[in-house]
């Protein structure tokens, strides 16, 4: 079947002919249902129900007037003041009067319009996107002209260094990235953890004794100076917080290289979550399952905090721990890897 | 940091092992007062009131933690554990347990006050543990702020910032702490219970004990200045609430400006 045949089936269907385009109508395309017939509202049939219509979105508007007024005395009625309750009183008040003063225009304004207001069906047809053949062949005549005037295509040096200067001119928007920031050089894999920092206690700073960490204990650990820190206090917390606990050494299963890493069962991990850097600190001291809180990567205490569930795909980075002639306990070194999760270059 | 200085010094560390040395012919007596000072609220228990939780323990726990507290296979040895975890469990209903899972469920207390005292007493008897604290330890009058802090590194993480509770693996959850008696609390972190960590003295001080339990009776006095909480669980039962009647009341006016007057 050619195209004009199938144009002339589907024009039988539709009540608008349409001048050839790309549209492909079916012959048993669904057939246009039309306007469904008119139906007279209540308050056209009747004064009564009118009158009623006419009542209800003055009503309306009104509780708008009353809802705004009463926003401006709820305003002052219920100040804030210095206790912090009053801040519920003043908003949920004010907000009750201002969303009553908008609703009551807003719903009244459509009401009027859907009762009382004329509501005989009008159908807009769509015209065709395409120009007429003269409106084509006047753009181009157009397009000519301006090409021939101006030079464009004649004048090759102008249009080539035109090129160029459009290629290079986003260039230096993409130089100014290079100012967003410092670049973070090996901060990354680095902590303030160094051979002989004490083990201290967040957010005290109290030096934490190995006899104080009873079985089941869990301590959350900072390294000793860092709340003397005056610069970057917070960025290194976010790197070298800890947790310590303490395990019966029996449980612990520990690998030939990391077996003088623990004190005693006493064993320290980074906090730092290594899928997206939360804190995971929900210690269970039965299971000795340590989960982080916002995706529920459950790391196992007993094993290197390896990972038994959730999206985390590297062990929380063990901290090498020993004790002073104190009694203190002292990191042996800094983390043996990057804390946190993964960046491009590890 | 001076007194740092001055314990890092080796002329302390002389006089320490000097003080050491003359303290050791009194040792003895001073270990001994030292464990009295330990459990001064042992003290006051009667020997009738022993006597009488023995019998109850007998008769309503000794079929899992044996017939002397020594432990079985069901439930673990309770020599030790002290006054301050049979409180707990027993007084707020955990203990005796009604079923095994994956935690043991607060219920309506199985015993009267006196009885828990009880078996409290009893408790005590079994070698040394932590005391039941006093009352001035968990009165809520210390620093609400300083316990704040504290709270939100020790305990929120499974607590919730403000005790609403929250979930931990494999069915277990952090109770939460709106409503639990300050003793409770104050055991609770001295005992460890369950799955939750110690926070023993060393780590928590009794003070620090005091301004955690102040902070969360003030959040339970002053309710949320932002208006209704929602069970303070946080975005997700926000985000919740948003979409089923927020969403739902644009939906409805949505239909409602379609539709045609009657």
């Amino acid at each position: 079947m050619s195209e004009k045949k199938l144009a002339k089936a589907g024009s039988k269907n539709s009540e608008h002919e349409y001048a050839g385009g790309l549209a492909v109508i079916a012959p048993d395309a669904v057939k246009d249902p039309g306007l469904e017939p008119h139906r007279t509202r209540m308050t056209d049939k009747s004064v009564k129900h009118e009158k009623a219509a006419a009542r209800q979105v003055a009503a309306l508007f009104l509780a708008s007037i009353v809802g705004s007024a009463f926003a401006i005395y709820a305003y002052f009625a219920f100040p804030l003041t210095e206790e912090l309750g009053t801040v519920r009183n003043n908003t949920l008040l004010l907000g009750l009067g201002i969303t009553l003063g908008l609703l009551g225009i807003g719903i009244g304004a459509v009401h009027w319009a859907k009762t009382l207001m004329p509501d005989a069906e009008v159908s807009e047809e769509r015209h065709q996107t395409r120009g007429s053949e003269e409106v084509r062949a006047r753009a181009i005549e157009i397009i000519k002209l301006a090409d021939s005037e101006s030079g464009f295509s004649r004048r090759k040096l102008i249009r080539r260094s035109l090129y160029g200067a459009l290629a290079l001119f986003p260039l230096p928007a993409i130089m100014i990235f290079g100012d967003l920031g410092p670049n973070p050089g090996n901060t990354l894999r680095h902590t303030m953890w160094k051979k002989g920092t004490r083990l201290t206690t967040d957010p005290t700073g109290t030096p934490i004794k190995a006899s104080d960490v009873t079985l089941g204990s869990v301590f959350h650990v900072i390294p000793e100076g860092l709340s003397e820190l005056e610069h970057g206090k917070l960025e290194e917390k976010a790197k070298a917080a800890v947790l310590l606990v303490r395990l019966d050494p029996k449980d612990l299963k520990e690998s030939a290289e990391r077996k003088d890493w623990s004190y005693d069962g006493i064993v320290a991990y980074s906090k730092i979550c290594t899928h997206v850097g939360c804190p995971v600190a929900l210690y269970e001291q039965q299971t000795h399952h340590l989960l982080c809180p916002c995706h529920q990567s459950t790391f196992d205490v007993t094993d290197a905090c390896k990972v038994i569930f959730g999206p985390a795909s590297r062990p929380l980075p063990q901290l090498p721990i020993a004790v002073d002639a104190e009694g203190y306990l002292i990191a042996q070194s800094d983390f043996t890897e990057p804390v946190g999760p993964s960046f491009w270059e590890r | 940091m001076a007194f740092k200085k001055n314990r890092r010094s080796p002329l302390a560390a002389i006089i320490v092992m000097a003080a050491g040395l003359a303290l050791t012919g009194g040792g003895y007596a001073a270990a001994t007062a030292a464990v009295d000072a330990v459990k001064p609220v042992s003290a006051a228990y009667t020997a009738e009131q022993v006597t009488e939780g023995k019998k109850l323990f007998l008769a309503n726990c000794a079929s899992c933690h044996g017939k002397n507290a020594e432990g079985t296979k069901a439930a673990p040895s309770l020599i030790g554990v002290g006054a301050a975890a049979v409180e707990f469990q027993v007084d707020s209903g955990r203990m005796p347990g009604q079923a095994s899972g994956p935690q043991l469920q607060v219920k309506k207390k199985q015993f009267t006050d006196e009885q828990v005292d009880a078996l409290v007493a009893y408790a005590s008897t079994l070698g040394d543990g932590p005391a039941v604290p006093t009352e001035e330890m968990i009165a809520a009058n210390g620093n609400a702020t300083r316990g704040g802090e504290l709270f939100r590194i020790n305990c929120a993480m499974c607590h919730n910032a403000v005790g609403a509770g929250g979930a931990l693996t494999e069915g277990k959850y952090a109770p939460a702490l709106k409503g639990v008696p300050a003793d409770h609390i104050y055991e609770a972190m001295l005992t460890g219970p369950q799955n939750m960590p110690v926070f023993n003295d060393a780590n928590l001080t009794p003070q620090d004990k005091k301004d955690i339990i102040t902070y969360l009776k003030f959040v339970e006095e002053n309710p949320s200045a932002g208006g209704y909480e929602l069970a303070n669980l946080g975005p997700v039962v926000e985000g919740l609430f948003t979409w089923v009647f927020i969403l739902g009341f644009i939906i409805a006016i949505t239909i409602w400006l379609g539709a045609k007057s009657n």
